[in-house]
């Protein structure tokens, strides 16, 4: 089954990516995980975001667009990336999600995939 | 009602429900054969002694009260489901021992059965710890399945339907039989080992899971010594945990950081738990029947010896390690020796211990491995593999200290 692994950052930990000290820990561990996944074959796809100020959000309503900076809603944790992993069942899922650094600082949200039939 | 008599109920209600909520459960189920009904009941019993306590005082005997009311709860239960005639006998019976015993102010300690029956062959063995985590000790559904990494509706449906099992298939409420009683204590023993954790912190760079149920599997192994007090395997187990226990402290920085075992300040470790861990094992050595517990209790001790003597005793360490995975070939022992081996024959001859394992799906994503891989093969001059080790264990890391930990040694040996 494919999982959606979705990594909800915090402030502190977006500005680590470009923090002098703190960015190649950072880097480090994420780089760590993501081998980690495909080196036990479980990795389908995955890709980092930009911070989420990077973000433009946009509505039609009644047929005209309004368009916003940034995420869409204004929460203390943001999506910072995203994985999608194929295993067993939710509970392998959830040990994959539990060694995500997302899950240290910030949240983890583990979604199985639509399975269009 | 005044206030502090409110007070003075909740808190006599929670002390009952810590101390005794597996006893009155065991008790309750093994005459009833339904552990659902029974925590069903005795779950509305402390409702119930809330309400009235706080108005009324509370009773004399808090206990014989909560059974008196739960086996109340049964047989309206049971009335109102029309149930066979004979299951409504049994809980008459029920009835007038809890009389008896409400008179008497103490019932028979049915625990044992309980943890048996928790653990049973025909018992999905992922539901053996949570079981006894509910049922012995009351712990809720949605702490136990986080506590497991499990969602907590699959683990709601877990405990459901092994409850289901052990009243529909009928498992016997009862000690096994002398010839059975080894594989079946094995695992009782097992399940409350499961619930302090997978991982031990001698294998460098190793993660315990953090499952804050130390405390409570330290509870369910006491409580089995006190059953089963000829059991040298159970003191080997309490000893274990008491061990691992003991240096809580010292695994952590004050400013957080993981520290492995060899750094650790030895008087940071808890003496008096380590005391009584060495109490527990010199009884079960007494009856000279060796086992896997009692051995990994021995190689903590060794290591806890360097409180005393400065120094760590790896030969021990390493004997003790090779008869443990002669007797129990896990993975967790397997490393273990692997590390052990290092410091008495060199790293090479480690590195050779773990390259017999076969590199299976466990071995794939077991941290512990690739931790003391990277550290060997640093020791061995191989700094490429290493690195690709430490990334790896990094990466199979859960706990964000020791994440950074193996980053810093990653680094530190990267030239």
């Amino acid at each position: 089954m494919q999982y959606m692994i979705m990594n909800y950052e915090d402030d502190a930990a977006f500005s680590a990516r470009t923090d002098e000290q703190k960015s190649s820990a950072y880097w480090g561990a994420w780089a760590a995980y993501a081998q980690a996944l495909k080196e036990s074959g479980v990795m389908v796809s995955g890709n980092g975001l930009q911070p989420p100020h990077a973000g433009t959000t946009l509505r039609l309503r009644d047929g005209k667009p309004s368009i916003q900076d940034g995420p869409y809603a204004d929460t203390k944790e943001q999506l910072g990336g995203y994985f999608i992993i194929e295993v067993a069942d939710l509970d392998t899922a959830l040990d994959w999600a539990a060694r995500c650094p997302a899950a240290a600082d910030g949240s983890v949200e583990i979604r199985p995939v639509l399975v269009m039939s | 009602m005044k206030a502090n008599e409110a007070m003075d109920a909740f808190q006599t209600v929670e002390s009952v429900a810590r101390a005794s909520y597996g006893r009155l459960v065991a008790y309750l189920s093994s005459r009833s054969h339904n552990l659902a009904e029974a925590e069903d009941a005795l779950s509305e019993a402390f409702v119930a002694a809330l309400e009235t306590w706080t108005r009324n005082g509370v009773p004399q005997k808090p206990e014989a009260w909560l059974l008196t009311a739960a086996r109340h709860k049964l047989i309206d239960g049971s009335r109102a489901a029309k149930v066979r005639t004979d299951s409504l006998s049994t809980l008459r019976i029920i009835a007038k021992e809890a009389q008896e015993i409400s008179q008497l102010g103490t019932f028979p300690d049915e625990r044992l059965k309980l943890l048996f029956i928790c653990a049973h062959p025909a018992i999905d063995a992922a539901a053996h710890t949570p079981l006894m985590l509910q049922t012995v000790l009351g712990l809720d559904a949605a702490r136990i399945a986080s506590a497991f990494l499990v969602a907590p509706k699959t683990m709601g449906q877990r405990l459901v339907r092994a409850k289901a099992k052990i009243r529909d298939a009928g498992i016997a409420f009862e000690v096994p039989e002398l010839s059975e009683l080894p594989t079946r204590l094995g695992a009782v023993m097992e399940a409350i080992y499961a619930a302090y954790g997978t991982a031990w912190e001698e294998v460098s760079g190793a993660d315990p899971r953090r499952r804050n149920l130390s405390n409570e599997a330290i509870w369910l192994a006491n409580v089995l010594v006190h059953l089963m007090p000829e059991e040298a395997e159970a003191r080997g187990l309490l000893a274990l945990l008491l061990h691992c226990e003991a240096r809580r402290k010292a695994r952590r920085s004050p400013e957080g950081n993981y520290i492995p075992l060899s750094e650790q300040d030895v008087l940071l470790w808890n003496s008096s738990m380590v005391e009584a861990a060495e109490q527990e094992l010199a009884i079960a050595s007494l009856s000279k029947s060796l086992g896997r517990f009692q051995l990994e209790a021995a190689i903590q001790s060794v290591h806890a010896q360097r409180a005393v003597t400065g120094q760590t005793h790896w030969e021990a360490i390493a004997l003790l390690y090779e008869a443990l995975v002669r007797l129990a070939p896990t993975l967790g022992a397997i490393v273990g020796q692997a590390a052990a081996t290092a410091q008495v024959y060199g790293s090479a001859s480690g590195l050779a211990v773990l390259d017999s394992i076969a590199l299976e799906q466990a071995a794939i994503t077991y941290q512990p491995y690739w931790a003391v891989r990277a550290h060997l093969l640093a020791e061995l001059g191989n700094s490429q593999e290493s690195q690709a080790a430490y990334i790896r264990a990094i990466g199979l890391s859960e706990d964000k200290q020791v994440r950074q930990f193996l980053i810093k040694q990653s680094l530190l040996r990267s030239s």
